[in-house]
C-alpha cells in the first residue's frame, strides 16, 4: 500500500501544482476561476490522503462550493473582451512582479524560520484529523477564542449586510 | 476473492443501478404524466413503453451535435460532464445495504464508509452547481446565462437550509456518517418521527437543488426560452436531463437514510433471526433490507413526479424569500428546539417547534385582513 499511496501523492502533487499555475498564466478569466475551483478540490483530495477528512470536506464546501461560485458569478457578469488590454500596462506589469517577489520572499524567510516536527510512525495516530478530535479541541480546549471568531463572523456579516443593501440618498451610518 | 474485488462490483452495481433507475425515471415520470392528465403516456415501444428509454437514448445520440459558433467550445462541452459527473459523484457515500459475508470477509453496501459521509454529500452538491453554471456562460446566450445565473443563486441559497436542517439530525446522533444515522434509526425510531421540520425542511430544499417544480426556475421555459440548455442539443442535453435523474434518485437515496431508516424496516431483527446466524441468512437479510431501502427511494423518485404534475411554478422572488425567509430561520428554529430536547433528553421534542410554527401560522392568518388572505398574496388588496 505505501507504494500506491506514494505514487498518488506525486500525481496528485503535479496536478495541483499545474492547475495552480494556470490559476496565474491562462488570460481568459473564466479559465482562471475554474483552474483555482479545480486547486481547491485537489488540496481537499490532499486533506482526504493525509486522512483529514472533515477538513478536506470543509474546504469543499466552503471555498470550492460556495466562494468561488460567487467569483464565477463576477467573471460572468464582466465583459471580458472590454477589460482585457488594460492589464497589459508595463507600470502594472512591473508592479504586480515586485509585488510578488516581495510576497514570494517574505514566505521563503518566514518558512525558513519554522521548525515543523517530523512525523513518525510511533506518533502517528490514525484519528488526529477526525472530525471527533476537532470537534474536541475546539469546544473544550479552545472554546473561548472558537466563540470570538464567530461574534467577529457575524459582526463582519452584518457589516456586509449593513454596507450591500444601502442604496443611494439613504442616510450613512 | 479479494475484499478489494469485491467492494468494486458493489461500487459497479452501485453505479449501474443509478444509471438504470435514472433511465427508468424518465419513463416513470412520463407515465406519472399520463396518469394525472388521464392520457396513456408513452405506450408504442415495448410493454407500456418501457423500451421508451432505450428509443429515447438512441435518438440523443443520433441527432445533431450542434455547437453554437460564438460559444466557448471547451467549456460548452465541459458543462454537461461536469454536471454527470458531480451527480454521479454524491451516491458514493449513501449505504444501501446492511453488510454481506463473503467467505470470511464482512463487506458494507456502499461505495465508501467514511466518518464524514454526510458531509461528502453536501460537498458535492456543492460543486454540482458548477455544471449548470459553466454550460449556461459558455452557451453565449442571454437566456443561458440568465438560467445559469438562477440555477446557482438558487443552490447557493437552498444550500444554507439544507445544512441546518441536517445539523439537527446529526445533533442527534452525535455522527456524520450515514452508515451511524441509519444504524440509531434502528428499531423503528425513523428521525421522522423526532425530526418533522428537518424532514420537510430537507425534502423541500432537496427540491430546490435538483431543479425540479416547483423550483425549476432555472429552466423555465416561459420566461427562458429553456434555461441553461437552451443551446444544447443531442447528447449533450440528455446529459444535463439524465443528471437531473440521477440527482434525484440519490437525493431520495439520502432522504430515505436520513430520515425513513434506510435500510431498516418493522421486525428486521424477527426476520434476521429466522433467516439464520450463517452466511448465507445474513446476505439474505440484508438484500431484503436492500430493497426495503431501495422502495423507500423509489417512493421518494415517485414523490417528486407527484410534486411535478400537481404544484405550479413559483415565481423567482418567492422562491427567494421561501428561502431566506422562510427555510433558514425555521431551521435555525429546529436546532435550537433540537438542543434544548437533546439538554433534557427528551428526543421528540421538536415537535414543539412544529406545534409553535403551526400556531403562529394560524394566528398571522387570522389576523390578516381579508381581501389578503389565499395563494394570491401578490393581488392588490381592494
Amino acid at each position: 500500500m505505501p507504494i500506491t499511496a506514494d505514487i498518488t501523492w506525486y500525481i496528485l502533487t503535479a496536478l495541483t501544482l499545474i492547475s495552480a499555475l494556470a490559476v496565474i498564466l491562462v488570460r481568459n478569466p473564466m479559465y482562471s476561476v475554474l483552474s483555482l475551483v479545480l486547486t481547491f478540490f485537489l488540496l481537499s483530495c490532499h486533506y482526504f490522503l493525509l486522512n483529514a477528512q472533515f477538513l478536506g470536506v470543509v474546504n469543499m464546501i466552503v471555498y470550492a462550493g460556495a466562494i468561488m461560485v460567487l467569483f464565477l458569478f463576477v467573471v460572468m457578469f464582466l465583459n471580458l473582451r472590454e477589460y482585457r488590454e488594460e492589464t497589459k500596462n508595463n507600470l502594472t506589469k512591473i508592479g504586480a512582479f515586485v509585488m510578488g517577489l516581495a510576497i514570494l520572499g517574505a514566505i521563503i524567510a518566514s518558512i525558513r524560520r519554522l521548525q515543523y516536527p517530523m512525523p513518525s510512525n510511533d506518533q502517528f495516530n490514525v484519528t488526529t484529523g477526525y472530525v471527533e478530535t476537532l470537534g474536541d479541541l475546539l469546544f473544550r480546549d479552545y472554546l473561548l477564542p472558537f466563540e470570538l471568531v464567530t461574534v467577529l463572523f457575524f459582526i463582519a456579516m452584518v457589516g456586509a449586510i449593513i454596507i450591500g443593501k444601502r442604496e443611494k440618498g439613504e442616510r450613512h451610518f | 476473492m479479494d475484499i478489494f474485488w469485491i467492494k468494486a462490483i458493489i461500487v459497479l452495481v452501485i453505479f449501474g443501478l443509478s444509471l438504470v433507475v435514472a433511465m427508468y425515471s424518465t419513463w416513470a415520470e412520463r407515465k406519472v404524466a399520463g396518469y394525472m392528465q388521464d392520457r396513456p403516456g408513452p405506450n408504442r415501444a415495448g410493454w407500456g413503453g418501457l423500451l421508451q428509454p432505450l428509443a429515447d437514448a438512441g435518438k440523443m445520440f443520433f441527432k445533431e451535435d450542434f455547437i453554437p459558433a460564438q460559444a466557448n467550445k471547451w467549456l460548452f462541452i465541459a458543462g454537461p460532464c461536469l454536471a454527470m459527473l458531480t451527480a454521479l459523484l454524491s451516491s458514493a457515500v449513501v449505504p444501501f445495504g446492511d453488510t454481506i459475508i463473503v467467505g470470511s470477509d464482512e463487506v458494507q453496501v456502499q461505495g465508501i464508509e467514511v466518518n464524514i459521509g454526510i458531509l461528502w454529500v453536501f460537498g458535492i452538491v456543492s460543486l454540482g452547481v458548477y455544471g449548470v453554471m459553466v454550460g449556461g456562460w459558455a452557451s453565449n446566450n442571454k437566456f443561458s446565462l440568465l438560467g445559469a445565473i438562477r440555477a446557482a443563486s438558487q443552490n447557493i441559497s437552498y444550500e444554507l437550509a439544507m445544512g441546518l436542517s441536517l445539523i439537527a439530525v446529526i445533533m442527534m446522533t452525535g455522527s456524520l456518517s450515514v452508515r451511524d444515522i441509519i444504524n440509531t434509526q434502528h428499531g423503528g425510531s425513523w428521525n421522522l418521527l423526532y425530526q418533522p421540520l428537518g424532514f420537510i425542511i430537507f425534502l423541500t430544499c432537496a427540491f430546490a437543488e435538483c431543479n425540479r417544480t416547483p423550483f425549476d426556475l432555472p429552466e423555465c421555459e416561459a420566461e427562458l426560452i429553456g434555461g441553461y440548455h437552451t443551446e444544447y442539443s443531442s447528447m449533450k442535453l440528455g446529459f444535463y436531463l439524465f443528471a437531473e435523474y440521477i440527482n434525484m434518485f440519490v437525493s431520495s437515496c439520502v432522504v430515505s437514510a436520513l430520515y425513513f431508516g434506510g435500510f431498516n424496516y418493522p421486525f428486521m431483527d424477527k426476520v434476521a433471526e429466522a433467516l439464520g446466524n450463517d452466511a448465507t441468512g445474513h446476505n439474505i437479510a440484508t438484500a431484503i433490507g436492500f430493497g426495503v431501502f431501495f422502495m423507500k427511494a423509489l417512493f421518494f423518485v415517485f414523490f417528486f413526479m407527484w410534486v411535478r404534475w400537481t404544484l405550479p411554478r413559483f415565481r423567482y422572488d418567492q422562491l427567494m424569500n421561501l428561502g431566506w425567509r422562510s427555510l433558514i430561520p425555521l431551521a435555525i428554529l429546529n436546532i435550537v428546539v433540537t438542543g434544548i430536547g437533546l439538554m433534557f433528553e427528551i428526543r421528540w421534542f421538536s415537535w414543539v417547534a412544529v406545534v409553535i410554527i403551526v400556531g403562529v401560522a394560524l394566528v398571522q392568518a387570522a389576523m390578516k385582513p381579508k381581501a389578503a388572505r389565499g395563494i394570491l398574496e401578490a393581488a392588490p388588496v381592494r
